[in-house]
């Protein structure tokens, strides 16, 4: 399952390490973030719940990146 | 600028004025000289004043970094900039130096920062223009009101109103009503189309002048300007070798760069100490602090993914979407560009290009029978007679149409047996036909009560821009063009002949295309790429094998769309050339900036090591440096006049 959520994030460099983050996360298949549309692509792995996922994705950005947002 | 922008500005003026209040109070009060009861009360007061400013403009620096020291990310710039500006002002209260350096290397780096933050923004702003084809609402007709419906839960078939002002929400058939349509979000196109009855229209153009009533052909997710939106916001999908090479560069890089000013900090003075001499653990310490200034890694980890994000923005301004920087990268080495013939080159639409009459029969009297005799078909060729006649036609006239299969049509006009066809019918009846035509394209002969009356050429057109477009690929530097197609030879070359493309295969099946640009990608050497150019329709294989697939045209065709790394929103050949343009603007920007950090960052490097370069040489170094980058990558966006 795929799902798109809005994001903020102050620059090119820090959406990459953002979207590290996201990937390393449990139960993320793969994420993309896309610092232009600062909108982040999160591929879910079979059966997981992704509300519970993108908590601990959040954490895991703001843990890199002090300064970024999800809007879950 | 927005919130977060204006409060960092507000922080920098203040900090300003303090520091430039402090230095007046310099001249009249001798703090150095306020000594009381051998306490140095002068010192402290002066400490605590420039703590005022330092903390203005850094306390959120000082804060990410301790972040980021509890969340073990540790050797990322905050740090950098915590350690070097907190190790500065250790110094000089120890020293007894001056804490200006630590304030302005803090109050430079939040300038540099806020800049950038500008300048993202800007950019960003170009691109979001482009994504404004998303449309709100959809206006349904319901007893005579209009009520505006969410465009999702609009059917296939159903009626829409577009009035003047409004974007068309979904593709569809125009049923009624005409006016001019802006698709310049879309194709970067200016001129306005002239849309009216029975035209397909897609999503994302704005209604200009009059009210059109729309019979939508997709849903809205199929429709697209969802598919252009989409494909926009997936583009940073696929990040390109330059990008890759940054991150993980500065993932080595900042951790060398703090344990070498650690080591400059305490090597040497231990040598000196050692061997009998002044350790000068102050001036060492500030050495290490000037190193650790200069070799921040922002201008590289900030300006290279910017300048691909402004490149990526600039072509979408163009109506060139490309779908990651990966692509942006191959597009700037292109050696070869692979073209199939029919709808890329051409306009795959069949057009009477010629009438020969012949026997005492005027031109238009031969094309009015050929088109009345084929009234009933819909074949391509029929189609394109009737255009050419270009009148209604008037049906009492004609009767007992009979098709012959695989030969054409015999029927009679105004009581008159007219065939229409090809050499095949004309041999059936006995008919002497001219065989060996100079011309190419399909011949439709035509004989009125069984006399031979001429012929009529009807072929495929070449687009317009399309000759213009081949020789600004090879004045680019493309060592080849190649054009595939599988039309006959002769009229192959023909075209090629015309465009001047240097190599052209002919009728080839699908597969064999795909079998043709594998060959072209085993002959080219190593750093060249292989770009195929089609319209989307047969050739997603082909556009899937070669390094690099443009679809051009490809508004309206989904599958164009997918297969490609490139979309061309308008089928203009020439903005091939465009594309390959941008992409090499951006490429140069890439290392422009990347040769010019990393020297600028060496040479002060050194010099910081000897001793020589002294901490405002390190603030150039880095807030300096970067923000010419920034300038530089922002470059990148401006290609109106590639």
């Amino acid at each position: 399952m795929k799902k798109k959520y809005d994001i903020e994030v102050d620059c090119a460099n820090c959406a990459n390490k953002m979207e590290e983050a996201a990937k390393k996360t449990n139960g993320v298949k793969d994420a993309i973030v896309n610092f232009m549309a600062l909108k982040m692509e999160v591929e879910f792995e079979e059966g997981a719940d992704h509300k519970s996922i993108m908590k601990e994705v959040l954490a895991n950005c703001k843990k890199v990146e002090d300064d970024c947002e999800i809007y879950i | 600028m927005n919130r977060k922008q204006k409060k960092a500005l507000r922080n920098i003026i203040a900090a300003i004025i303090m520091l430039v209040i402090i230095k007046i109070s310099e001249r009249f009060i001798a703090y150095e000289e306020l000594i009381n009861n051998g306490f140095p009360t002068g010192r402290v007061i002066l400490f605590i004043l420039y703590m005022i400013p330092y903390l203005t403009v850094g306390y959120d620096i000082l804060k990410k970094a301790l972040k980021g020291i509890r969340n073990r990310q540790v050797f990322d710039e905050n740090f950098l900039m915590a350690v070097a500006t907190l190790g500065a002002i250790a110094v000089a209260l120890i020293y007894n130096g001056d804490y200006t350096e630590a304030v302005a290397v803090m109050l430079f780096y939040q300038i540099g920062e806020l800049f950038q933050s500008i300048a993202v923004g800007k950019s960003r702003k170009n691109i979001s223009d482009l994504m404004d084809i998303r449309p709100d609402y959809a206006n349904i007709e319901k007893d005579g009101t209009l009520i505006q419906t969410d465009p999702d839960e609009v059917s296939i078939g159903s009626i829409i109103v577009v009035r003047p002002g409004e974007k068309i929400p979904i593709d569809g058939v125009v049923i009624e009503g005409c006016s001019s349509l802006n698709t310049a979000a879309l194709t970067g196109e200016s001129v306005p189309l002239d849309v009216s009855e029975t035209d397909n229209v897609i999503s994302g153009c704005v209604n200009i002048s009059g009210v059109l009533k729309i019979q939508t052909t997709k849903e809205f997710g199929e429709s697209t300007a969802s598919k252009v939106l989409d494909l926009v916001e997936n583009a940073a999908s696929r990040k390109s070798k330059s990008e890759n090479f940054i991150s993980k560069f500065a993932k080595y890089y900042t951790p060398v760069v703090c344990y070498s000013a650690l080591a400059l900090a305490i090597l040497p003075p231990l040598i000196l100490m050692i061997s009998g001499r002044d350790a000068n653990f102050g001036q060492w310490i500030y050495r290490a602090l000037t190193f650790l200034v200069i070799s921040c890694p922002c201008a590289l980890v900030i300006s290279i993914p910017l300048s691909f994000f402004a490149g990526l923005g600039g072509a979408s301004e163009a109506g060139i979407l490309i779908k990651g920087s990966n692509y942006l990268e191959a597009l700037a080495s292109t050696g070869y560009v692979v073209f199939d013939k029919t709808g890329t080159l051409t306009k795959g639409v069949f057009e009477v290009c010629d009438i020969h009459p012949e026997n005492d029969i005027s031109k238009d009297e031969l094309i009015e029978y050929a088109a009345m005799a084929e009234m009933d078909s819909n074949h391509p060729i029929s189609i394109s007679l009737k255009k050419a006649y270009g009148k209604d036609i008037d049906r009492s006239r004609v009767s007992d149409i009979e098709e012959i299969s695989g030969h054409g049509i015999s029927a009679l006009v105004d009581k008159k047996k007219v065939l229409a066809g090809n050499i095949k019918l004309m041999r059936k009846y006995g008919l002497n036909v001219p065989e060996d035509l100079k011309e190419t394209g399909t011949v439709v002969y035509v004989a009125v009560e069984d006399r031979y009356a001429g012929y009529i050429i009807i072929s495929d057109v070449v687009k317009e821009g399309a000759k213009e477009a081949i020789s600004l690929l090879h004045s680019d530097g493309v060592t080849g063009t190649v054009m595939l197609t599988g039309d006959a030879d002769r009229v192959a070359k023909n075209v090629a002949t015309e465009l001047g493309i240097k190599e052209v295969y002919s009728e080839l099946l699908p597969a064999d295309k795909v079998t043709k640009v594998e060959e072209i990608l085993s002959k080219k050497n190593a750093a060249q790429k292989v770009a195929f150019v089609g319209d989307g329709i047969n050739d997603a294989p082909v556009l899937s094998r070669a390094d690099i697939g443009i679809a051009m045209g490809a508004l309206g065709s989904d599958a164009a769309i997918e297969a490609a790394d490139i979309v061309l929103m308008d089928d203009d050949p020439k903005k091939i050339s465009k594309a390959i343009r941008i992409a090499r603007k951006c490429m140069r920007i890439v290392y422009e900036n990347t040769i010019f950090a990393i020297g600028v960052k060496v040479l002060c490097l050194i010099l910081g090591a000897i001793g020589i370069a002294n901490m405002w040489v390190a603030i150039f170094a880095d807030v300096g440096v970067m923000v010419i980058a920034v300038i530089n990558a922002i470059r990148a966006l401006f290609v109106k006049k590639l």
